[in-house]
């Protein structure tokens, strides 16, 4: 230690001692302060819009969505009559989903379960670890798209039913159930599948009765949070399944309303051009359709996430 | 530069638990001063509040007073971020910013304050505090490289070389030598040996050995029972602490008893 | 639970390899019979069918698409009544660039706010307040996206009009806000924020989770150097979570292009290369323009709006690759953790 590190001069008592412990830079505190003010600033002005969403979504929709709202189609319905619901989208969401839910949990819980407990490391896991990215980001648009050129190879151009939705929706939906699953089997111990091995119990019986098991909380919760993403989508559905006024229980044949699709519909149909004797008719019936209908798509989607995030809880212990 | 630390009656709390209780020592300037004790005696949190890095931890809180020359690191006017430029710390991992380079490192500190320091009076500094932390000549063709790339007692001697960077009065050492081999803790001990010359060293460790050979005075930390706050049994020089210790605790554990 | 499970007929004694030797993630042996390796088949096959699948929906559109990309432009126009363009290419360009431009518009507006919110949850938020925020931006993700065009249509478009009006008045010279500003608001600035907001917490949530991971180590080392909050962040956070960012903001900027109900409900479409933000009938984008035509179109003009897809999903597929990429950088980098 030859040319040593030199301490600045010594402060001399602790007057000098106390003036540097105080608060030295005012630029770095400034700069601080600013930073703080901007960061916590950036999270209100991003709560702004969301809060404003929010507030209309249910202060608009509040006031249509009845009984009567939800148990009636818009069969009949025309002008600015004070009629006219959302049972047939009702019917028709579920419908869809339920079937897209069919088609997608299955091939994505295998899946996952062929990348956890199967691939390690193979070429094939990997190159389908890649095209679940892949799938990821695919618009949902494009799966519309898919869904209807896929159907009019097989019978021809111009189909529109329930079914073809269903199918776009899993393109959708597959990648999301595939990366929530392969997560939550990635946290099952390996221990419990050794002591399962070890106990001579066959693979596929410690993959059903243990792995799958453990993470059933989980694995619902990341279905549940699948669907309350696709139950939203309406691009694909619009070009797939089409508009309809009236109840279609067939998911096979004839197009068939859905919610979101019905919030576009009304939402583009706008204002009602009423004439001024017709007391009974509302300028803007159409309007306040969509927002009713957004609304209760909005709870039917809040709803999905709350139940998802329970069934974690309340089966939480269960995992470890 | 080096300068006195009195602590009085300190207790330090997370949230309502009390960690440390009652705490009373005086550290001699231009010396090393030992902690030693059990795990979880709060040697280490002791050691945080020294220059108010415990406040880091929410919930953390401090009552009575800890003077450096007679001014409170707790006044009101005080500014816990100044505190921390008079009073370095070195780490139990060796933790350089794995985003800069040696020199980057070593400057990271400065920077903060005086940014338009030029880039001479930069190298000489680089310079200056890797000498200072016996870093220099292994590291002197590749300032430029990342401090990751460094084994971890070099790593650690880079770390020391940032704080003394800053020209601190006062370096406190947590368990500096926990994660290193025999050769590189020596190395370490080589440096504390010069180093205590210009600044007031703590340093937390685990080895009694270590507290022997680097230390002028060692205080001895215990705890009664979990749940219960850490306390400090006794502090004296260090040749005194391991020849014949006032407290039977102490004895006790110096002589592997029990920790 | 073994107790209750004995062993299967058809896997009696070498199906279960000893545990000693699949100690680490359990390699499937070949020693599998009866209904491992049924299930084995089962699950590797839907595994192959996620390549299937893919390989679909790329042939699908290609086979859909192919009539308009091989047809005379000419009578591409003559058969469909919204083709006012000379060539494919001509019709496509305009619509990658106004998707590209709504992308990137929301994409510059969100990335900042997405990082002060992140870090305010990750690094300046107390800590319980900070989990329940965390839980509110993962709910706002799962908003349907036709809520925030109704949204987007009907209250924030009047609401931002007198807005646009002021930035045309001031800052008319800078070509972006140049021209005569519609008193609609659905212009592509409106498009813009509402696809930010739309974005924001998907990026938000990334950054978030690459904040919190940052290593203790480092945000304490920065502190004990005298660093303020701020300076910590900037010293600890921000250069260890650099490429988390970038690929949180390609994430985000995937979702903005691909985007359709927003678009469609709020933006007054045009084919232009058209720079001007607040003027309505300039620009349209790719999927929205898919989402207007298609009901109504005819064999050939869904043949070139599948066209318009291909390149939509080829572009998405870009981005989202580039994000992959960085992030798997990201692994290499950081390995000590």
């Amino acid at each position: 230690m030859t040319t040593t590190t030199a301490p600045k001069p010594a402060p001399e008592g602790s007057a000098s001692l106390r003036e540097l412990l105080q608060t030295n830079d005012a630029k770095r505190r400034r700069t601080d302060v600013t930073m703080r003010v901007l960061i916590t600033a950036a999270f209100v002005l991003a709560m702004l819009p969301l809060l404003s969403l929010t507030y209309t979504v249910v202060s608009q929709g509040i006031g249509r969505l009845d009984g009567y709202f939800l148990m009636n189609s818009m069969r009949g319905v025309f002008g600015g009559m004070d009629a006219g619901g959302i049972y047939h989208a009702i019917v028709g969401t579920l419908q869809i989903t339920l079937f897209a839910a069919l088609i997608s949990v299955p091939i994505g819980l295998l899946t996952a379960i062929y990348l956890v407990e199967y691939g390690g490391g193979k070429p094939l896991a990997k190159t389908v670890t890649f095209l679940v990215d892949v799938m990821t980001g695919i618009p949902s648009i494009v799966a519309g798209l898919f869904a209807y050129a896929l159907f009019a190879l097989l019978l021809g151009p111009g189909a529109k039913f329930g079914f073809i939705g269903s199918v776009a929706l899993s393109v959708l939906m597959i990648p999301v159930v595939i990366r929530s699953s392969e997560e939550m089997l990635r946290l099952v111990p390996n221990e419990l599948r050794e002591a399962s091995l070890a106990l001579g119990v066959p693979r596929w019986l410690t993959i059903l009765k243990v792995v799958l098991r453990t993470s059933v909380a989980g694995l619902t919760t990341g279905v549940m949070l699948a669907i309350a993403r696709v139950i939203g989508e309406t691009a694909p559905l619009l070009l797939t399944v089409g508009v309809i006024d009236s109840i279609n229980f067939n998911l096979f044949e004839g197009r068939m309303m859905t919610l979101p699709v019905y919030v576009y519909r009304q939402y583009a149909q706008g204002l009602v051009p009423c004439s001024a004797d017709d007391a009974a008719c509302i300028p803007d019936i159409n309007i306040q359709r969509a927002w009713a209908a957004a609304l209760t798509l909005f709870l039917i989607v809040m709803l999905l996430n709350l139940i998802g995030r329970l069934v974690t809880r309340w089966f939480a212990p269960k995992i470890r | 530069m080096a300068q006195r630390i009195d602590v009085k009656d300190l207790n330090i709390f997370y949230g309502s638990f009390k960690a440390v209780a009652d705490v009373n020592m005086t550290i001699e300037p231009r010396s090393v001063t030992a902690f030693i004790g059990p795990s979880g005696c709060g040697k280490s949190t002791f050691l945080r509040t020294l220059n108010r890095m415990h406040e880091v931890i929410p919930g953390a809180r401090v009552e009575g007073t800890v003077a450096v020359e007679g001014v409170d690191l707790y006044g009101s006017e005080i500014d816990p971020v100044a505190v921390r430029r008079q009073v370095g710390m070195v780490f139990q991992r060796p933790n350089p910013f794995p985003t800069m380079s040696i020199a980057e490192n070593v400057l990271a500190g400065i920077r903060l304050n005086n940014r338009k320091m030029s880039k001479s009076e930069g190298q000489d500094l680089v310079e200056q505090s890797l000498r200072g932390a016996n870093l220099w000549n292994e590291v002197k063709d590749r300032l430029d490289r990342p401090g990751s790339g460094l084994s971890g007692g070099q790593q650690q001697r880079l770390c020391i070389a940032r704080a003394i960077a800053v020209k601190p009065q006062v370096l406190l050492m947590d368990e500096p030598c926990s994660a290193l081999d025999p050769i590189s803790t020596l190395a370490i001990e080589d440096l504390i040996a010069e180093l205590k010359s210009q600044y007031t060293i703590v340093i937390v460790t685990h080895n009694m050995q270590q507290a022997a050979r680097v230390s002028e005075k060692t205080a001895f930390f215990n705890i009664a029972g979990t749940g219960q706050p850490g306390r400090l049994i006794e502090i004296d020089d260090t040749a005194t602490m391991f020849s014949s210790p006032k407290e039977q605790a102490t004895e006790d554990y110096i002589s592997g008893r029990f920790g | 639970m073994t107790s209750t499970q004995p062993r299967t007929a058809g896997s009696t004694d070498p199906d279960a390899p000893p545990a000693g030797t699949t100690a680490k993630r359990l390699k499937s042996g070949h020693g599998d019979r009866g209904g491992s390796r049924v299930f084995r088949w089962v699950s590797t096959g839907a595994g192959v069918l996620i390549l299937v699948i893919l390989a679909a929906v790329a042939i699908f559109l290609v086979q859909r698409a192919w009539p308009a990309i091989t047809a005379d432009p000419e009578e591409l126009a003559s058969r469909i009544s919204w083709f006012r363009a000379d060539s494919l290419l001509g019709f496509v360009g305009p619509l990658v660039f106004g998707t590209l431009l709504a992308a990137a518009l929301a994409l510059l507006i969100a990335t900042p706010i997405a990082i002060g919110i992140a870090l305010f949850i990750s690094h300046y938020a107390p800590r319980r307040l900070a989990n329940a925020l965390g839980y509110v931006v993962d709910l706002l993700a799962a908003i349907p996206s036709v809520v925030y065009g109704l949204w987007g249509g009907l209250v924030l478009s009047p609401l931002v009009t007198p807005v646009w009006q002021w930035l045309g008045d001031w800052f008319g010279w800078i070509p972006l806000f140049g021209g005569s500003v519609s008193p609609t608001g659905r212009v592509m600035m409106t498009v813009g924020v509402v696809l930010a907001v739309m974005i924001l917490p998907i990026i938000t949530a990334i950054c978030r989770e690459v904040f919190l991971q940052t290593p203790r180590l480092h945000e304490e080392a920065a502190l004990a150097l005298g660093a303020t909050q701020w300076e910590m962040v900037r010293m600890a956070v921000l250069p260890f979570a650099r490429s988390g960012i970038v690929s949180a903001a390609m994430l985000g900027m995937g979702r903005a292009l691909g985007e359709t109900m927003a678009v469609l409900m709020i933006l007054s479409p045009g084919f232009a290369y058209s720079f001007q933000l607040l003027v309505a009938g300039k620009q349209q984008t790719i999927a929205a323009n898919i989402a207007a035509q298609f009901p109504e179109a005819n064999q050939t003009g869904v043949a070139t709006l599948i066209a318009t897809g291909l390149a939509l999903f080829v572009i998405t597929l870009a981005v989202n690759m580039a994000a992959r990429a960085i992030v798997a950088r990201r692994k290499d980098f950081s390995g000590a953790n």
